[in-house]
């Protein structure tokens, strides 16, 4: 139960560096499956260092609260990813806060973010943090759920003892429950990283659009860091999904630099595959109605509550 | 109690007592009056925390005697206190939340200068300070009722303030039947306690539950969860609390929503987990069950108001019924003799009880600051007043993520003990019932996410973008001693928040007095920093540890900034209006749009109607008036309470032939009740 700088450093680096690839990289596949060119992958780069760079424009309608909400956006983005295990076993953070101090924090973030969305005082924001707020609502209880079922299976709500628990067991990944729980996180990942079928990312000043419409009246550096911390907790959304669900190849503690190594080609294949399969899902679906997705978190509602009932039958 | 905290505690009633002669004698001066009242009142407070901190830090809370305030002339009743750990813990609660709110009042009554009449109010207040504080330490059935009586009328006084109004009338009646109705059902429940003991003190109904058989027991349980639920607002039997706590003045509000209810949970708590004993399986899942009903219920109906003292006044019921989740859960460990556990699940409920009492009395400050400098609670009328009253939006603001159980404030600290016990509580059994832990755990996660929407409506609509009205446009800040009042809670909310391994020594000496346990040393790990699951490795938590961690990465964007952002500038401009000539307030999303989407889900519950009236000349799309209404139904006043009310008019309509006025039939009647009551008892 100690804290060990440099692995917390070193994941720090890892989230800040991966997560822009992560993004650059599922539009890029997205295009190509599309017939498309598009961005290369690093694109994403690029475009902070350019947001960083460019001046600010603040509304004048807007108050503390817009300048203030960037930074709780991307750092408590930042935080939870050092609460998550990435390549090693357990978590640098584990200590402060396990999956229920997660999902706090990055409702904290969204808090924020949807206050930032109303205070420019364009009806675009109000929109957007008003979908927002009603979508994560009905997004959470199927993702606690979801996550319940294998924090009661392993006995803690620590998630390195959730993914230890998981990965000592191999046969459980083909548990129903587990592969039930999965599915339904799936779900959850879908619209809490605003992907199609929940929100386009792609689009801009559309009535459709969710997450963007709140960074409307962003600019300049605070753009950079609300589009960091979306796609740092898109990472570590993705990381939870894959250390936790299906922690194969995760390094335990005290490993040896080797296999770190190994831990890591084994995260970021898994991270490519996870990808893959969003591009696939983003490709072949349309985006929903608003008023449809509330059905398709209640499927993962229903899927997660089947997890827990197998779960109790199988014990 | 030792004698030091017993001398406070003295103390802190007679300068209660001496803020309500003095507010009284001094009515027609409204300086001194005001002064007088609410000055010895923050007084009576500040004695009451630290008597009550003091006898629950060192321990001596539940020994010692009970003290007789006066002797008694009549038979069975005694004015005696005996202030146990339970009730240092609730009187701490009053005592705190008081001593802001007085100062809060210092302000905040000037407001009423030459229209009402302050003596009074200030009278009133210290009374209802008085009476609360005795209910939480009175120790004998008698005096309790007493307490819970002049309670409930002074709070039935301060509700109907102001009388002028009709709807504040309409409140406090309503209020008024409610709270007898209950109070008739706590009678009731303690007949039935003393018919087993044979004494009203209340250290002999200690443990009586076992004693008893079922039926009575049942029936005490049944008694007792209709009163005490009626005071604390659970759903169904909610109505009376969004009517009466909106219209009473803001400072009255908070003391109802932060400290009143909490009697009732004082009362469910005293009977449940002193008097009766081990409970049987179906009670803690009734609580249980009640509890996740009306938290979610509770955060739904407040989403859909608009009006910000009655949307606070809905979140009360949803964060009561957090605390009876703690509180049912409990009860189900007790059944199946898990103690540690049931602690567990005890100090989150009564965790919750104190964070809300703390952020739900800053919360209506908030809005009575607001009140005060727009003169509305209509939410759809404000807007933009974080420019205009920085330190009351700041406050709101750490009051809201408090209440929306975000980390790493108080709020966060005691719904993540209350997962902890949920998700324990699924090993405890091996019956279908364990399921309802996990699933009250995802209504528990709905609950905390929808109230999240709730507050960026109430604060974003209120505090945010362009002022909406002319009220909102010419608000000021309000005055130093409102603001030091809500100071002080925000304060306390983080206090709670980051320093829950401290404060959690405090239960010590509750969970030995009700369970028989300590779980203060077992909760903490890592020399206090860090709060920890009971079971080993269930799980780690560190509020403290979060907010320093947000505050060690604060330095990334920070060098981001040096290393690509030296040369860029910032620049104040208009909101992008899609090249319109320039955005107005009427274009802002208002709070109906906001809860729109939600409502929509939900409209198998609320059942939306609306109503729109355009008036045209060429075009349907360009009308020159519109008039739009929106409307979300009661359900439980059109399903529950309006047939019931009509039952009993109709039911009183026909006993009405009884009453005929002829004393000869009235004679008859006495005759033949007699003769019953004389045949009944052979």
């Amino acid at each position: 139960m100690n804290l060990d700088p440099l692995l917390l450093f070193l994941q720090t680096l890892l989230l800040l560096l991966l997560a822009p690839l992560v993004s650059g990289v599922i539009k890029n596949w997205k295009a190509k499956l599309q017939n498309r060119r598009g961005p290369r992958p690093w694109q994403v780069y690029f475009d902070i260092a350019k947001f960083l760079r460019k001046d600010m424009v603040i509304s004048e309608h807007a108050s503390w609260v817009f300048c203030f909400a960037p930074y709780v956006v991307f750092l408590t983005s930042l935080l939870t990813g050092l609460m998550v295990p990435m390549v090693s076993l357990p978590a640098p953070l584990s200590l402060f806060g396990g999956v229920l101090a997660v999902v706090g924090l990055l409702a904290l973030g969204r808090f924020f973010l949807a206050l930032s969305g109303l205070d420019p005082a364009s009806a675009f924001g109000g929109m957007g943090s008003s979908r927002e707020m009603t979508i994560s609502a009905i997004a959470e209880p199927a993702l606690m759920l979801a996550i319940f079922t294998v924090a009661i299976t392993a006995g803690s709500t620590d998630l390195s003892q959730i993914a230890q628990s998981t990965q000592s067991a191999t046969l459980k990944l083909l548990n129903p429950a587990h592969v039930l729980a999965f599915a339904a996180f799936f779900i959850v990942l879908l619209a809490e990283t605003g992907r199609i079928p929940v929100d386009n990312p792609a689009t801009h000043l559309e009535l459709t659009m969710i997450h963007e419409a709140m960074l409307l009246e962003y600019s300049g550096r605070y753009l950079a860091l609300m589009e960091w911390g979306a796609s740092i907790k898109q990472l570590v959304l993705m990381t939870l999904l894959l250390n936790v669900f299906f922690p194969v190849g995760l390094a335990g503690p005290q490993a040896s630099a080797a296999a770190l190594g190994v831990s890591l080609i084994a995260y970021l294949a898994k991270l490519l595959a996870l990808s893959a399969v969003v591009v696939v899902v983003e490709t072949t679906n349309a985006k929903l109605r608003l008023f449809r997705v509330p059905d398709l978190l209640s499927t993962a509602f229903v899927l997660a509550t089947l997890a827990l009932l197998s779960s109790f039958l199988f014990h | 109690m030792n004698a030091f905290s017993s001398t406070l505690l003295t103390f802190s009633l007679w300068a209660y007592v001496a803020g309500m002669v003095g507010a009284l004698l001094f009515q027609r001066a409204e300086k001194l009056a005001n002064g007088m009242g609410f000055g010895f009142a923050a007084a009576g407070g500040v004695f009451g925390v630290f008597s009550c901190g003091a006898a629950l830090v060192n321990g001596t809370a539940s020994a010692g005697q009970s003290i007789d305030l006066f002797p008694s002339l009549i038979p069975f009743v005694r004015f005696s206190l005996h202030a146990d750990a339970l009730g240092c813990f609730f009187g701490l609660i009053v005592s705190l939340v008081g001593v802001a709110l007085s100062i809060y009042s210092l302000g905040y009554a000037r407001g009423y200068f030459g229209r009402k009449n302050v003596g009074v109010l200030g009278a009133l207040f210290n009374l209802l300070l008085l009476a609360t504080t005795l209910v939480f330490l009175a120790d004998n059935v008698f005096f309790f009722l007493m307490a819970w009586e002049i309670m409930a009328l002074t709070a039935y006084c301060l509700v109907s303030f102001e009388h002028e109004f009709e709807e504040t009338r309409n409140a406090g009646v309503l209020y008024f039947v409610m709270s007898h109705i209950g109070t008739a059902c706590i009678i009731l429940g303690f007949l039935l306690l003393f018919q087993t003991s044979g004494s009203y003190g209340f250290d002999s109904f200690h443990a009586l539950g076992d004693k008893m058989p079922s039926g009575r027991r049942n029936a005490v349980f049944l008694l007792f969860l209709f009163g005490f639920g009626t005071k604390a607002g659970m759903v169904p039997l909610h109505i009376w609390l969004p009517a009466a706590h909106p219209v009473a003045p803001s400072n009255v509000s908070a003391m109802m929503s932060g400290v009143l209810i909490k009697t009732g949970i004082y009362g469910l708590t005293r009977v449940f987990f002193d008097f009766m004993g081990t409970p049987p399986s179906w009670w803690g899942v009734t609580v249980l069950t009640i509890g996740t009903i009306s938290a979610v219920l509770g955060v739904l109906f407040a989403l859909m108001e608009h009006d910000l003292k009655r949307l606070l006044a809905y979140h009360s019921i949803e964060n009561i019924g957090i605390i009876l989740m703690g509180l049912g859960a409990a009860m189900m460990f007790l059944h199946s003799g898990h103690p540690v556990l049931a602690s567990l699940a005890l100090i989150a409920g009564l965790y919750h009880t104190i964070n809300h009492a703390v952020f739900k009395a800053l919360l209506f400050l908030g809005a009575g600051a607001v009140l005060h400098a727009t003169h509305t609670r209509n939410m759809e009328e404000m807007g933009g007043l974080a420019k205009r009253m920085r330190w009351t939006a700041l406050f709101f603001l750490v009051g809201a993520v408090a209440i929306s159980a975000l980390p790493p404030l108080n709020g966060f600290v005691s719904e993540w003990l209350t997962y902890q016990s949920l998700l324990q509580g699924f090993g405890t059994t091996t019956s279908l019932i364990r399921l309802m832990f996990p699933l009250s755990g995802a209504m528990l996660a709905l609950t905390g996410a929808l109230a999240a929407a709730c507050f960026v409506k109430a604060f974003g609509i209120t505090f945010l973008a362009q002022p909406r009205s002319d009220h909102a446009r010419h608000a000021h800040e309000a005055p130093f001693t409102m603001l030091l009042g809500q100071g002080i809670l925000t304060a306390a909310c983080v206090f709670l928040g980051l320093f829950p391994t401290v404060f959690l020594k405090l239960f010590d000496p509750l969970t030995q007095q009700l369970i028989g346990q300590q779980l203060s040393q077992q909760l903490t790990a890592v020399n206090g920093l860090v709060l920890s699951g009971v079971v080993a490795q269930g799980g780690t938590v560190s509020t403290l540890g979060i907010t320093l961690m947000l505050l060690c990465l604060l330095p990334v964007p920070l060098v981001l900034w040096v290393l690509f952002a030296r040369t860029s500038r910032t620049r104040i401009a208009p909101t992008w209006d899609c090249g319109l000539r320039e955005l107005t307030p009427q274009m802002e999303y208002t709070a109906t749009g906001f809860s729109k989407p939600l409502r929509m889900i939900f409209k198998a519950l609320f059942r939306p109607r609306r109503e729109v009236q355009r008036e045209y000349d060429f075009s349907p799309y360009f009308a020159t008036t519109l008039r739009f209404e929106s409307h979300v139904e009661e359900l439980f006043q059109t399903h529950i309470y309006r047939p019931l009310k009509w039952l009993v008019l109709r039911t009183s309509r026909r006993l009405r032939a009884l009453q005929a006025g002829s004393i000869q039939a009235y004679l008859i009647y006495m005759f033949v009740t007699l003769l019953a009551l004389l045949l009944f008892a052979l």
